[in-house]
C-alpha cells in the first residue's frame, strides 16, 4: 500500500519539495548576504553619530519585495496542500472507482486510508515545517526591522513564521480528504476547500485569534510612545487621536480617548492652530509639549492589546487548534469509510 | 484432435451438442482409437462455455465406453464407431437418394420432404424408446 | 464441500429503501453462478454483500464458509472485479501487477505475467491507453491472479463489444478450470450467461425470484400451450410462473417435478433466456414494472 500510495503522489510530492529545493537554494544563498548587510549597515551608522532610523528604513524598503513574496509563499502553501494533495487524495479514487479495485485486493479500508492519510498528511506537514523554517530564519532580520508596518503577531507575519504554517497545513490537507470524501468529485472538492479554507483563516485573525488570551487593557498617559499622531478633520476642526501599541511589535486590538472624567470621548478639545499644539511645534522635540498640554487637560487613552512577547504563546496555541481540527476531520473520515463509503 | 462447435439456434443443449459431435467424427472416423479430445481447458477457452457441461459430455461418452480419462494427461477415445456400420453407409445413401427422386416425382418441395422425413424419424425413434 | 455462499434472510437497507430484501441461498462451491436481473434490482448489492464491501442490514451471509471482509484470510480467498472494470489510468500494466503483488498474500505473479503476454497486451502501456476490453482483461488478470477460490464478476462484459466479451468469457472460463475457481458474475442479459452459467439466480425488485443449478431449472419449467383454461384449473403441484390468454387458447409457463399427462396440452421447452423472462414479467405484473433493458 506504501508502495502505490508512493506511486500515485510522486508527481505532486515531487513538484512541491522540488519548488521547496529551489526556494531554499535562493533563501540559503541570500540569507547570510541580507544579516550581513543589516550588522555592517547598523555597524556603521552607529559609529557615525548613533541615529540608525534612516538606515533601518532604507533597509527595510529595499528589502521589502523579498519580505512580502517569501510570506506570501509559506501563506499560500497550506491552501495548495489542502487543493492538491488533499482535495483529490479519496475523490479522484471515488472519481473513477479505483477504491473497489483497491478494496478488493487483500486489504483493508481501515489501513488503505491510514496509509494514504499518513504518508501523504506526514509528507504535508514535513513540506510546511520545512518552508517555515526557512522562512523564518530569512527574514529574521528583515521582521526586526519590518514591526512597525507589520507587527510578529499582525496577521501577515504572524500566520507565515513559526509553527503555525504547519497547523494550517494539517488542516488544509485533512479538510481536503474530508470534503472530497463526502463531494466524491475532485473539482468540486478542491473548490469546496479553497473556499472552506480561505474563509477559515480570514476568521482565525479576525475574530478568534484576538480572544485566545485575555488582553491587556490599560489606560495610559498621552506620550510619544502610544501615539502615533493627531488627526485634524478639516470641516469642523475637530481633533483626534491616533493611538499606538505601547511597545513595537504589541498587537493593538482597540483604543478608545477619555477625558479627564474618564468618559469615553471621540474628538479632543484642543486646538491645533495656536497654543502647545500649534503647527509651529510639529517638530519632533516641540511633540512633547503638545502632548503634555494634552495630558494636562485630562485626557488618556485606553487600549486593548497583547504584547509582543505573546508571540509563541499565541503559535502554540493556534498550532494546538488547527491540529486538534485536523485529527477530528481524520477520524471522521475513517468512521465515513469504514461505515458509509461504498 | 477435433474441434468442436456450438449451434446456439439448434435448442439442442450444449453437452449434448459435445457428445453428439464426438460420435459423429467416430462414425466417420475422423477420431480413432487412442486419440486424444481436446483437453476441458481447451474446449472452454475455445468455446466460452461452462467447464461442467464438458465434464458432462466427456462423462457421458465414457459412459458409453467410447472414452476413458488417462489421470493428469487428458481423455482417449477408446472405441470407434466406424466398424460395420461405416461400410453400409454406401449402400443406404443409395436407397435414400432414390426415395428422394420418388419424393420429388410425388411433387414435394424441400420442406415438405424434410417434414415427412423428421415426422417419420421422430415417431420411429419413439417407437423404439416404447 | 463447503458452500460458495449461504445467506439467510439477508436483507441490506439505503434509507428506506431495500436495496435487497428476504435473500436466502445456498450455493455449492465449483459453480459458474450467473446472477440476472434488470438494472437496480439489486445485483450489485447482493455482490457487495458477498465481497465484504457491504455490511448487512438484516440476515447473514457467509462466504466459503467464512463472514465477508473479516479478516486478510477471509479477502485473498475471494477476488472481486468491480462493474466497470476500474484501473488506474495513469499507472501501467507492470504497475498494476506490482499492485496486486503487494497487496495480496497468495499473489500468482508468473500467472498474471503469462496471462498479460498471451493477451498480447505491452506491460509498458498504461491502463488509461487500453481499450474497454483489454482494460477488462487487465482487471480480470488481477482477480486471478490474487488466487482466490471464489471470483466474484459485476457485470464484467456489460460495456464490451461482442468480440471483447467472448474474450473476457474464455479467459474467465479457462481460469475457473485450471484453478478451480468458483464464479458468481452479474448480468443484466440472460444470453451473456446462456453458455457459461451452470447456476442461476434471478433477482427483480429486490428479491429473488428463482434460484438453481441451470440444467434442474431447463427440466423442471415448461410452457403449456392449449384450449382456454383458467389458472386455478390447472393441477396443484403445477407452479404457475406466467399465464396469458386469447379468446381461444392459453399459454402458460409452469414449474413442476412431475410429468404433465393433460393431452390437452403442447408441452414445450424452454430456453433459458424465456425463463428468465417469465420470472421478469411475473414480478412485472404484481409489482411495479421494473426497467428492462433493450437486448443487445
Amino acid at each position: 500500500m506504501i508502495w502505490l500510495t508512493w506511486r500515485q503522489f510522486r508527481t505532486a510530492a515531487t513538484a512541491v519539495f522540488g519548488g521547496l529545493a529551489a526556494l531554499a537554494a535562493i533563501l540559503a544563498v541570500t540569507g547570510p548576504r541580507l544579516a550581513d548587510d543589516y550588522a555592517t549597515g547598523l555597524a556603521d551608522c552607529t559609529t557615525q553619530g548613533g541615529d540608525c532610523s534612516m538606515f533601518v528604513q532604507r533597509f527595510f524598503n529595499e528589502n521589502q519585495s523579498g519580505f512580502l513574496a517569501v510570506t506570501a509563499v509559506i501563506l499560500v502553501l497550506p491552501a495548495l496542500i489542502g487543493l492538491f494533495w488533499g482535495a483529490p487524495l479519496i475523490s479522484r479514487e471515488l472519481e473513477t472507482g479505483t477504491h473497489r479495485l483497491v478494496w478488493n485486493q487483500s486489504i483493508t479500508r481501515t489501513r488503505w486510508l491510514a496509509v494514504k492519510l499518513g504518508l501523504t498528511g506526514l509528507a504535508a506537514m514535513a513540506a510546511t515545517a520545512l518552508c517555515s523554517l526557512a522562512v523564518t530564519w530569512w527574514s529574521s532580520t528583515v521582521d526586526q526591522v519590518a514591526t512597525e508596518n507589520f507587527p510578529r503577531l499582525g496577521s501577515l507575519v504572524f500566520d507565515a513564521r513559526g509553527v503555525v504554517p504547519i497547523g494550517y497545513a494539517a488542516f488544509a490537507f485533512a479538510l481536503g480528504v474530508t470534503v472530497g470524501m463526502l463531494v466524491r468529485r475532485a473539482q468540486l472538492a478542491m473548490a469546496i476547500t479553497l473556499t472552506v479554507f480561505v474563509a477559515v483563516q480570514i476568521a482565525m485573525p479576525t475574530l478568534v485569534r484576538p480572544h485566545l488570551l485575555p488582553p491587556t487593557r490599560a489606560t495610559v498617559e498621552i506620550s510619544h510612545s502610544v501615539l502615533d499622531g493627531l488627526m485634524r478633520n478639516p470641516e469642523n476642526d475637530a481633533v483626534r487621536l491616533q493611538a499606538k501599541a505601547p511597545k513595537d511589535g504589541d498587537w493593538l486590538l482597540s483604543s478608545q480617548t477619555v477625558d479627564a472624567a474618564g468618559k469615553a470621548v471621540d474628538d479632543i478639545n484642543v486646538s491645533l492652530s495656536s497654543g502647545a499644539c500649534a503647527p509651529a511645534t510639529v517638530e519632533q522635540d516641540r511633540m512633547a509639549t503638545c502632548f503634555a498640554e494634552i495630558s494636562r487637560l485630562g485626557y488618556r487613552v485606553q487600549m486593548t492589546y497583547h504584547a509582543a512577547n505573546r508571540f509563541w504563546p499565541f503559535q502554540w496555541i493556534e498550532t494546538g487548534i488547527y491540529t486538534t481540527s485536523a485529527v477530528a476531520l481524520t477520524g471522521f473520515c475513517f468512521w465515513w469509510t469504514r461505515r458509509r463509503l461504498s | 484432435m477435433i474441434e468442436f462447435h456450438l449451434d446456439e439456434r439448434s435448442g439442442v443443449s450444449p453437452y449434448l451438442q459435445l457428445v453428439r459431435q464426438v460420435r459423429q467424427a467416430l462414425r466417420l472416423g475422423l477420431l480413432q482409437e487412442g486419440d486424444q479430445l481436446p483437453t476441458v481447458k481447451e474446449v472452454v477457452a475455445g468455446l466460452a462455455i461452462n467447464p461442467n457441461t464438458v465434464l458432462k459430455a466427456y462423462r457421458e461418452l465414457e459412459r458409453e465406453g467410447l472414452v476413458a480419462p488417462r489421470p493428469g494427461v487428458g481423455t482417449f477415445v477408446t472405441r470407434t464407431l466406424t466398424d460395420a456400420s461405416l461400410a453400409a453407409h454406401g449402400a443406404l445413401r443409395q436407397d435414400l437418394r432414390r426415395w428422394l427422386t420418388k419424393a420429388r416425382r410425388a411433387g414435394l418441395d424441400d420442406e415438405s420432404i424434410e417434414a415427412i422425413f423428421m415426422t417419420t424419424f421422430r415417431t420411429a425413434a419413439q417407437e423404439d424408446i416404447a | 464441500m463447503t458452500a460458495a455462499l449461504q445467506a439467510q434472510g439477508l436483507g441490506r437497507r439505503y434509507g428506506k429503501r431495500w436495496a435487497l430484501s428476504d435473500c436466502t441461498l445456498d450455493i455449492p462451491a465449483g459453480h459458474v453462478v450467473g446472477l440476472v436481473g434488470p438494472n437496480g434490482a439489486g445485483k450489485t448489492t447482493l455482490l457487495n454483500l458477498a465481497s465484504g464491501q457491504l455490511a448487512p442490514t438484516t440476515g447473514t451471509i457467509r462466504v466459503l464458509g467464512g463472514r465477508p471482509g473479516s479478516d486478510r484470510a477471509q479477502m485473498g480467498k475471494v477476488g472481486f472485479v468491480a462493474q466497470d472494470t476500474p484501473t488506474y489510468a495513469g499507472l501501467t500494466i507492470t504497475e498494476h501487477l506490482k499492485l496486486g503483488a503487494k497487496l495480496n498474500p497468495r499473489w500468482d505473479d508468473a500467472l498474471a505475467r503469462e496471462r498479460i503476454e498471451r493477451l498480447g497486451l505491452d506491460p509498458a502501456q498504461r491502463a488509461g491507453k487500453l481499450s474497454g476490453g483489454q482494460r477488462a482483461q487487465l482487471a480480470l488478470t488481477l482477480g486471478i491472479a490474487k488466487r482466490p477460490e471464489l471470483l466474484i464478476l459485476d457485470e464484467p462484459v456489460a460495456a464490451l463489444d461482442p468480440l471483447a466479451r467472448r474474450e473476457f468469457m474464455q479467459g474467465l472460463l479457462e481460469a475457473t478450470v485450471e484453478h478451480e475457481l468458483s464464479v458468481v458474475l452479474s448480468s443484466h442479459l440472460v444470453s451473456d450467461l446462456e453458455r457459461t452459467c451452470d447456476y442461476l439466480i434471478v433477482l427483480v425488485d429486490s428479491r429473488v425470484q428463482v434460484a438453481g443449478e441451470v440444467e434442474e431449472l431447463l427440466a423442471t419449467h415448461h410452457r403449456l400451450t392449449g384450449p382456454q383454461r383458467d389458472t386455478g384449473r390447472l393441477p396443484a403441484d403445477q407452479q404457475v410462473i406466467s399465464a396469458s390468454h386469447t379468446d381461444r387458447q392459453s399459454t402458460f409457463i409452469i414449474r413442476t417435478e412431475a410429468p404433465i399427462h393433460d393431452p390437452a396440452w403442447t408441452v414445450s421447452q424452454l430456453s433459458l433466456e424465456d425463463l428468465v423472462l417469465a420470472y421478469m414479467n411475473t414480478t412485472a405484473r404484481t409489482h411495479h414494472r421494473p426497467v428492462l433493458e433493450a437486448q443487445r
